[in-house]
């Protein structure tokens, strides 16, 4: 089980760094797929199983957990990369 | 009613990660017993296990296949691959054919401890993860070989303990002789880790032979202090014998008889009563008679009970005809729900290749093995028929018997 990263010590670009890594290596997609305007589900080839594990790589990446609806309004990975941003700004402020 | 065949088969064990290996293995009479300092610093009374080599998937499945396999349903899916390869039977034929599946399994406590502890840890069902579900349940081996082989027939997990292995062959040899079923991937599997056998080593049934790991399980020798944990995956194909015919498929054997009894008596303690009615019922349903037996793959596990009363129930049945005897868990520790399956592997390929293993650290009989024709070295010999025994917890008994196609 990996320790999350202190969110405070990191910019924006470090975030979508983190993020890119861990999604290329739990759902093993192609790194040059992940683009901000690419679907989030397609490119990742996600069903209902699998949204579960990208809760999980989430929180034992940012120590904050997803709820399921807050999916509903995440499209692109841009969306994505927002959603955490803000995510991480609540936890520590 | 139709005639049973073995097409084809495969194996990861602590004998080796293939058929090759394995019968390599038996031949030379080779132990895959250690000591794991693991184990000893659980709390286990005894560290012995078999060694069984891990799986490496990456680049056989997918992401979502190996998120849902169990270290059990891992070792099964490799012996499966191996046996359906061998057996000649590709994805295009299953898919246009009602292949079955019928595997023993009887735990996945690795999967279920880790879940747990995760639970207790997080607070959180969710951060289990999506995996654990199809990892966790008894059925995970079946569960899982019937998506990743897109499966259509008859489709379920035996339990039975140690006898699991023994009677999802036995079931899927009813199944096709009884015309409902043309092709069953069968076997056993068994976990190897520390969360699966703790409670089994509360009990004092593991030997603690642990200076000497390789002579630790001694089947039927006079100083045998108990069995010695291993697993695996083992898998036979079996098939219609016209099925078989008509897609040209290597035909290894046949099964000519399934035994089996329930001994109504002790939850762990052996009955050789209950192991004499499965003999026998094998023996009738193969419409043979005790002299038409030429080798013998014993239950014996090495502890002082289990044997003591298996050697009593062959000397009853076998008496006059005094077969070759071996128990190849003298090499392999008892492989548990796997070892019903595996040890008809390992006597198919002794009747392949015309040998029979040997039962090693059989030193000095006891009263009861004295009787029996126990093989101590490797024999070389041409094996007709052979007749193989798994008893488990609760007194259930299954007895194969196979023949040789000529």
């Amino acid at each position: 089980m990996s320790i999350p990263t202190t969110p405070a010590a990191m910019t924006k670009e470090e975030i979508i760094e983190k993020i890119k890594g861990f999604l290329v290596e739990e759902f093993e997609t192609d790194a040059a797929k992940i683009t901000p305007e690419a679907n989030l589900r397609e490119t990742l080839d996600l069903d209902s199983l699998d949204y579960v594990d990208l809760v999980v790589v989430i929180e034992s990446n940012f120590g904050f957990k997803v709820v399921g609806e807050d999916f509903i309004n995440i499209h692109t990975f841009q969306d994505f990369y927002d959603y955490c941003f803000n995510k991480v700004a609540q936890k520590t402020a | 009613m139709g005639r049973v065949v073995i097409t084809g088969m495969g194996a990861w064990s602590c004998l080796g990660k293939n058929l090759e290996e394995v019968k390599d293995s038996l031949f030379h009479g080779r132990s895959g017993i250690i000591l794991d300092p693991e184990r000893k610093s659980w709390g286990y009374r005894s560290g012995l296990t078999g060694k069984v080599e891990p799986a490496q998937l990456k680049g056989l499945l997918d992401r979502r296949a190996r998120i849902q396999l169990s270290e059990e349903a891992e070792y099964a899916y490799l012996a499966t691959l191996e046996a359906l390869k061998n057996a000649k039977m590709d994805m295009e034929f299953i898919e246009k054919n009602e292949v079955g599946i019928l595997y023993g399994n009887d735990s996945s406590a690795k999967a279920v401890m880790e879940a747990i502890d995760i639970v207790r840890a997080k607070k959180d069902t969710m951060l289990i993860g999506s995996g654990s579900i199809f990892q966790s349940m008894n059925c995970t081996v079946t569960m899982n070989l019937s998506t990743i082989f897109k499966l259509k027939g008859i489709n379920f997990t035996v339990s039975a303990a140690c006898a699991s292995g023994s009677h999802a062959i036995g079931l899927g040899y009813l199944f096709i002789k009884w015309g409902l079923q043309k092709q069953i991937v069968c076997g056993g599997a068994q976990e190897v880790n520390p969360y699966a056998f703790g409670s089994f080593d509360g009990l004092s049934a593991f030997s603690i032979r642990e200076a000497d790991p390789t002579k630790a399980s001694r089947p039927f020798d006079r100083d045998r202090d108990g069995l010695v944990p291993s697993g695996g995956g083992a898998t036979v194909i079996l098939e219609d014998y016209d099925s078989a015919v008509k897609r040209g498929a290597p035909i290894l054997a046949e099964v000519v008889g399934y035994g089996f009894s329930s001994n109504g008596e002790h939850i762990s303690n052996s009955s050789m009563d209950g192991q004499i009615r499965s003999l026998q019922m094998a023996l009738d349903d193969a419409k043979m008679t005790q002299h038409d037996i030429d080798y013998i793959n014993a239950h014996a596990t090495s502890t002082p009970g289990g044997d003591r009363a298996e050697a009593q129930a062959i000397d009853a049945v076998f008496g006059k005809a005094k077969p070759m005897v071996s128990s190849t868990k003298s090499m392999t520790g008892h492989e548990c729900w796997m070892a019903g399956a595996s040890e008809i592997v390992y006597s198919m390929l002794m009747m392949q290749h015309n040998f029979v293993a040997p039962n090693i650290n059989f030193e000095n009989p006891d009263e009861d093995s004295a009787k029996l024709n126990i093989v101590t070295k490797t024999v070389e010999r041409n094996i007709d028929v052979f007749l193989s025994n798994s008893f488990g917890f609760g007194g259930t008994n299954s007895t194969l018997i196979i023949k040789k196609i000529k």
